[in-house]
């Protein structure tokens, strides 16, 4: 199969709320106040993941896109994750691009998944999808807890809907992984790298994941992907 | 009841139950960290018998606070008191029951023993290494290269300092992604350089292109240096040689080349 081919069947597959276009990034804003989710993430935690970890990884990005073939500057950041990871040679450096390209992806997913005043359970459609694929909110909340807890060293656990099975899944992966490599469009993201939680809660990931899940998962946006992602299965497009 | 009402009552119920799971979890696990540090108190304090059962977590050979300013001493007691005293408790439970196996040996065959051993069996013996190659940087500045390190690492890397820059680079963000460890090794009759993920060491068959003797390593997790240097790992990194004792280093290599094996650590 041609790259070309290939990159172009991978963004059909793609369906999520949140679309990137081609390069250069920008670093896209946090979708509320760096205080804003204080007490459960502090102002010190957000203003350097935002604008340190999350800025460098959209710059280096970007410096690798410059650098590399001539095929990625009209390429979104689903389509290099996704060409890369299918074995595309996009760059010399293409471990190096999929991790800048996947954590720029993933850490905006990532604030997008927390609201100020979250928590609580989903509902709609995604609520009744959650009933039938894991017999209950309460099963999901075990699977996805264990999976942000046993996630060795660093990575993501994630809520993802898979298009072959249709089926809610909750994955993890590690370091910039993403399941849209997979085929699993994602829902809903917790970052578990240690500077997610390291300044507010140091060793104790459990009580970050405790606080992300009673007091900041935003339902809404996930059941706006859900939406999405089902709605691109009919054969619509949808680009927010 | 309505639709409405139902989801209220919904939500409050799931904040509430989540609420106290946050607060259950809370106490279990200071009660488990209580546990663990008397735990390694009574082992340490019992100058553990050759037939203990447990791996236990070895007092620093210096204070919290010593390696001061480089790295700070709340670092310092979470990450021996916390992170180390978790993998040693992980890799005791992992092991029980099971003939003992020193920590240095439990390293070969880690990858095919499964993650608990390989993350947590790593985790100790890398941990308990970290802590003996380094000292209060008043005394670091006095140690140096023995003679024959001296030469191997000019045979390998050219000089001391482009070691120190070849090191630097590896251990940076970019090419360490994520979380893991910096070794400088012996493999043969030479150096090399060696970055591995997460807990895994070069003494691990499987890891490194053989198995290789490390004799330095840097832990580059985050918690090793976030609390003092958040996104800042070069900074940490290039301080971090203000601590380390070459003495002991020189030591691990007089050792490693003489047995062809890997550094014994405390606990």
């Amino acid at each position: 199969m041609n790259p070309h081919r290939l990159i172009v069947s991978a963004v059909v597959a793609t369906g999520s709320s949140v679309v990137t276009y081609a390069a250069p990034f920008e670093l896209p804003s946090l979708p509320y106040g760096y205080d804003a989710l204080e007490p459960f993430i502090g102002k010190t935690t957000l203003l350097t993941h935002h604008l340190k970890h999350h800025a460098k990884y959209v710059a280096t990005a970007n410096t690798l896109i410059e650098s590399g073939s001539a095929l990625l500057k009209n390429l979104s950041q689903e389509q290099i994750m996704t060409a890369v990871s299918s074995g595309v040679e996009l760059h010399t450096e293409n471990v190096g691009l999929f991790n800048n390209v996947a954590q720029s992806w993933n850490h905006n997913f990532y604030w997008h998944s927390m609201k100020p005043g979250g928590g609580g359970k989903p509902r709609g459609l995604l609520a009744d999808k959650i009933e039938k694929d894991f017999g209950s909110y309460d099963k999901l909340m075990g699977e996805i807890e264990k999976a942000a807890m046993t996630t060795f060293g660093s990575g993501w656990a994630w809520l993802g809907f898979d298009k072959k099975s249709q089926k809610l899944v909750v994955t993890k992966t590690t370091g910039a992984g993403n399941p849209l490599t997979d085929g699993i469009t994602p829902m809903l993201t917790i970052d578990v790298w240690e500077h997610a939680y390291y300044l507010d809660y140091q060793e104790r990931r459990q009580n970050y994941v405790n606080a992300f899940f009673a007091e900041l998962v935003n339902w809404d946006f996930a059941e706006s992907n859900f939406i999405a992602a089902t709605a691109n299965d009919t054969g619509e497009t949808e680009e927010l | 009841m309505s639709k409405l009402t139902f989801i209220l009552s919904a939500l409050m119920a799931g904040s509430a139950s989540a609420f106290s799971m946050t607060m259950k979890a809370q106490s279990g696990s200071n009660l488990r960290r209580e546990i663990l540090q008397k735990g390694a108190a009574i082992a340490t304090a019992a100058a553990v018998p050759a037939a203990a059962k447990a791996y236990s977590v070895p007092d620093l050979n210096y204070p919290f606070e010593a390696l001061e300013p480089y790295i700070d001493a709340p670092t310092m007691k979470i990450h021996h008191d916390k992170h180390h005293a978790t993998y040693v408790a992980n890799i005791n439970k992992a092991t029980e029951g099971k003939e003992e196996v020193d920590i240095v040996a439990l390293q070969l065959n880690a990858l095919e023993a499964g993650p608990a051993v390989r993350n947590n069996g790593g985790g100790h013996y890398n941990h308990a290494f970290f802590w003996d190659e380094m000292a209060p940087p008043d005394e670091a500045k006095k140690t140096k290269p023995s003679p024959a390190l001296e030469a191997a690492i000019n045979k390998s890397f050219g000089s001391l300092d482009e070691m120190k820059a070849a090191f630097e680079a590896r251990a940076a963000p970019g090419a360490l992604f994520g979380s893991g460890w910096v070794w400088i090794c012996v493999s043969g009759d030479e150096l090399k350089l060696v970055g591995t993920p997460n807990q895994d060491n070069p003494l691990m068959k499987g890891v490194a292109d053989s198995v290789m003797f490390p004799i330095l390593g840097l832990d580059v997790w985050e918690h090793a240096y976030y609390l003092k240097y958040q996104n800042r790992r070069p900074e940490y990194v290039s301080n971090w040689w203000n601590v380390v004792n070459w003495d002991k280093v020189s030591e691990n290599f007089a050792y490693v080349t003489e047995k062809k094996a890997g550094v014994p650590v405390r606990g």
